[in-house]
């Protein structure tokens, strides 16, 4: 490990519209280091590295890669030049095989053909080298986005960077697929890499990072060495002073008894061929009911069919006392039943509709296109749950795309608020959104099941899981295994236990 | 708050106003290059025989027939969708009148009405069809709209028994193409009157936000609880109701229909019309008044080419190089690009535009 730094950017400030996202930052990389980029969304990571890679050009400052003042156009500009991304949303063509993804632009030829023969041997050794087995052939949307996202990774390794980034690659992995990327994370660091990894897994950053460098507002906080900065103070480096929002929430108490013997929800033998197994499960007024499992274990597959989102073909469903017909997104929104899936951007958002419009959405759908929520009340209403959730900016004329992360979860969450359900499924609510948004979620979640209002919770992180929910389904291999309820079984722990010695036993 | 909401009201009329700049300028400078050619006799209208005339306005009254047609497509593109049997629908509507009033008392009032209603009953069957086989079958709207364009003028000839029905002058039919109330030409009011109507109706009821949900995207819609496919349909039906409307409305100016050449083309005018207005073929967010802006460029841009005394051959070749001006206009690259030089004070506006204009330039 050499200390002459790759990468010394100075001064960097990038201004949006009236907006300053960078203001005079400062960050270097060493070779052979893994170095986090640490801050809460907004704080000015992505933007930072999109002005590293070339996306955009700062508006004062200086880049120097190995010494030379370097200016990036464009991504591809910065490739060549040894610096490679893996974004969070997987980069890739879903239609083509995993070998001509990963060989996209670079094929190996024969003549003036390609060598497809060459080229999938070639991407089942690179496969194979970081550890995973697959088929090379098959089109990559056979496989699940976090073998994408390996997948992406391989290609962004074998172009052989001198600096890779690495932008939430593992928000979308379970602990084995993250434990692989780790593994080729420090094979590829000691043989000289400087990587760059953002994420808002803290464990995962004191697992693998070196160093990391934390972001605030636009501004640099601080550059420590891992071992010189206890989580604790990381979090308050990044929050600022806001660093008691996550301990509020943490004594969630199972005072929600199942409130009567009368369940909301329940379902019977319900399931889905090939997707998830048949299931019973009740979910009773005011009780938030976690689902804990690996990700594919079926959580989001269960979830669907209860929203009405897949269609069920075995068993049933009674809400309210009454058997549920003809269940679909709109009906169950009839019903009182919300649904924020698990992928905000694909199934949840229209990016190009604004803040108001996308919150409006499920009320305006249930009265039909003819009758328009009057504008006054719109209006009002919008106002009222961007004030409630705390949504910035506070405009309700933005395009929603335009919003981060967790700003665009709230919107989301908005959007049924309003029509007041009486049972709320979140998918995913706080995957990939910071500290400070994510305790909102958490907190919202609490006060509503606290007014009366059902909720189904889907997390891949098992503490929040733990922390927000009366009741626990675990599922394992697409299959709901078993039902914690008892407050001592609400850990962590038990949950895992009850994962591998169920999974064990079959 | 309700300052900041004017305000944030004011930001969107801003943004709107940003997407029509690019298009107005362009319809502003062929104006101004046929004002300096023919005078300002092009642009100011002049009253003859009780009717308003000038070149200005008889271009806003032959492109009435192309306006509708284009209207009906923004709202089909805002769901992602394209019509392409909108030429052969015109052509469809046209047949239907003038071969119901060949046999008939073509200076009765009613029999007009009965065959004009005929025809938009007709053009609104083929609507509903088209966005059934999309909406419902979940055929792409290209193919199954391919269907109708190719098979519906061999329909208007089965209509017409492949002859030209030809109605009197005496007819009040055609002044439905040729007449003039309060020496306005009827065609511009017509025009005039169902952009209105669709404005109205996508803009006062939540039509048209739900049109652009269902464009912008779909999965997210259907999660929403949005009944899409009702939607889709209406879409379609809309857009073959403004196509056999406009195929009335050219079979009334000529005073006959012609199954093989009315409409022909028409419906790729009228896709360039809604590019060139600012909607983008992805679906999504759509603008009527671009759309608008868009049909009078293309019809002031085949008046222009004779007006400059270039020959009738560079017609097409005049008009691409004027879409070419256009969409390169929208990009926000080739404006950085070309701004360059000149920009060394508000370095680095370029790429903060959003997403969706590149998108749109695309």
């Amino acid at each position: 490990m050499s200390d002459e730094p790759i990468v010394q950017m100075t001064g960097i400030t990038k201004d949006f519209t009236g907006v300053r996202a960078l203001d005079g930052v400062d960050f270097t990389l060493r070779p052979g280091e893994i170095h986090a980029i640490m801050g809460e969304n907004g704080a000015g990571k992505s933007t930072l590295i999109k002005v590293l890679t070339g996306v955009h050009s700062p508006d004062a400052g200086r880049i120097l890669l190995d010494g030379e003042p370097v200016r990036f156009h464009s991504p591809g500009h910065a490739q060549a030049g040894g610096v490679s991304t893996v974004y969070q949303e997987v980069n890739l063509t879903e239609n083509l095989s995993v070998a001509e993804n990963l060989f996209a632009g670079r094929e190996p030829r024969l003549g003036p053909f390609i060598n497809f023969r060459a080229m999938r041997r070639r991407a089942a050794a690179l496969m194979s080298d970081i550890g995973v087995d697959l088929n090379v052939a098959a089109p990559l949307s056979s496989y699940s986005i976090a073998t994408q996202q390996l997948v992406a990774i391989a290609r962004a390794v074998d172009i052989e960077s001198k600096v890779l980034i690495l932008d939430e690659p593992t928000s979308s992995l379970d602990r084995e697929e993250v434990a692989v990327l780790m593994r080729v994370m420090r094979r590829l660091a000691d043989s000289g890499t400087a990587l760059v990894f953002i994420s808002h897994f803290l464990e995962q950053v004191y697992g693998i990072c070196d160093r990391m460098t934390v972001l605030r507002n636009g501004r640099l906080v601080g550059e420590w060495a891992t071992a010189d900065l206890p989580e604790n103070e990381l979090i308050g480096h990044m929050l600022g002073r806001e660093v008691e929002a996550l301990a509020g929430i943490e004594q969630r108490t199972a005072e929600h008894e199942p409130a009567g013997a009368e369940p909301l929800l329940s379902a019977t033998g319900l399931g889905r061929k090939g997707s998830i197994a048949p299931f019973d499960l009740e979910i009773h007024p005011g009780e938030v009911v976690g689902l804990a499992g690996l990700l594919g274990s079926g959580r989001t597959e269960t979830a669907r069919l209860i929203a009405g989102a897949d269609r069920h073909d075995s068993g049933g469903l009674e809400f309210d006392g009454r058997r549920v017909t003809g269940h679909n997104p709109r009906t169950a929104a009839a019903r009182g039943i919300g649904f924020c899936p698990e992928n905000r951007k694909t199934e949840g958002l229209v990016g190009d509709l604004t803040v108001a419009e996308n919150m409006i959405l499920a009320m305006q759908a249930s009265r039909g296109w003819a009758r328009a929520v009057p504008p006054a009340r719109r209006a009002e209403l919008v106002a009222q749950f961007i004030a409630k959730l705390d949504i910035r900016p506070a405009n309700p004329d933005l395009p929603v795309k335009n919003l981060s992360g967790g700003n665009q979860q709230k919107v989301l969450l908005a959007r049924w608020l309003l029509i007041e359900p009486r049972l709320l499924i979140l998918d995913e609510p706080t995957r990939g959104i910071d500290v400070g948004a994510k305790a909102d979620i958490q907190r919202l979640v609490a006060e509503l099941s606290d007014e009366g209002m059902s909720v189904l919770f889907i997390s891949a992180e098992l503490e929040e899981v733990t922390r927000l929910s009366d009741r626990i389904a675990v599922l394992r291999d697409r299959e709901l295994i078993d039902v914690l309820h008892e407050e001592s079984d609400m850990t962590t722990e038990r949950i895992v236990d009850t994962i591998v010695t169920r999974g064990s036993a079959e | 708050m309700i300052k900041a909401l004017d305000a944030a009201g004011e930001g969107k009329a801003n943004a709107y106003l940003k997407r029509l700049m690019w298009p107005l300028i362009v319809l502003a400078a062929l104006l101004i290059v046929n004002i300096v050619v023919t005078g300002f006799g092009f642009i100011v209208p002049e009253v003859h025989d009780g009717r308003l005339g000038g070149a200005f306005v008889n271009i806003l009254r032959r492109s009435a027939p192309l306006l509708l047609i284009s209207l009906g497509m923004t709202l089909v593109i805002a769901t992602k969708g394209i019509d392409l049997s909108v030429g052969a629908v015109y052509a469809i509507g046209a047949a239907v009148a003038c071969q119901f009033l060949l046999d008939r008392d073509q200076s009765s009032m009613q029999n007009v009405a009965v065959a004009v209603a005929l025809a938009l009953a007709i053009a609104a069957v083929i609507g509903a069809w088209n966005g059934t086989m999309v909406a419902y079958f979940g055929v792409q709207p290209i193919v199954a709209t391919l269907i109708f364009m190719i098979a519906g003028r061999g329909i208007a000839q089965l209509i017409t028994g492949g002859q030209i029905p030809n109605v009197a002058d005496s007819s009040p039919f055609v002044e439905i193409g040729r007449g003039a109330v309060a020496t306005v030409p009827v065609p511009i009011i017509i025009g005039v009157a169902v952009f209105a109507a669709l404005v109205l109706l996508t803009r006062t009821t939540a039509l048209g936000m739900l049109l652009e949900s269902v464009g912008g995207n779909p999965e997210a819609s259907r999660l929403a609880g949005i009944r899409s496919k009702g939607i889709t349909v209406l879409t379609y039906l809309i857009a073959g109701i403004c196509a056999g409307l406009a195929g009335i409305m050219g079979a009334a100016n000529l005073g006959s229909a012609d199954a093989n050449n009315g409409g022909l083309w028409i419906e790729l005018d009228a896709i360039l019309a809604v590019v060139i207005g600012g909607t983008a073929l992805l679906g999504g967010r759509f603008f009527l008044l671009g759309t608008t802006i868009g049909v009078a460029i293309i019809g002031t841009l085949e008046v222009t080419i004779i007006n400059v005394g270039l020959s009738s051959q560079w017609q097409f070749t005049d008009k691409a190089i004027v879409v070419f001006i256009v969409a390169l206009l929208q990009s926000p690259e080739f404006r950085a690009w070309i701004l360059k030089p000149f920009r060394s004070r508000g370095a680095g506006q370029a790429p903060t535009e959003p997403d969706s204009e590149k998108a749109l330039a695309k």
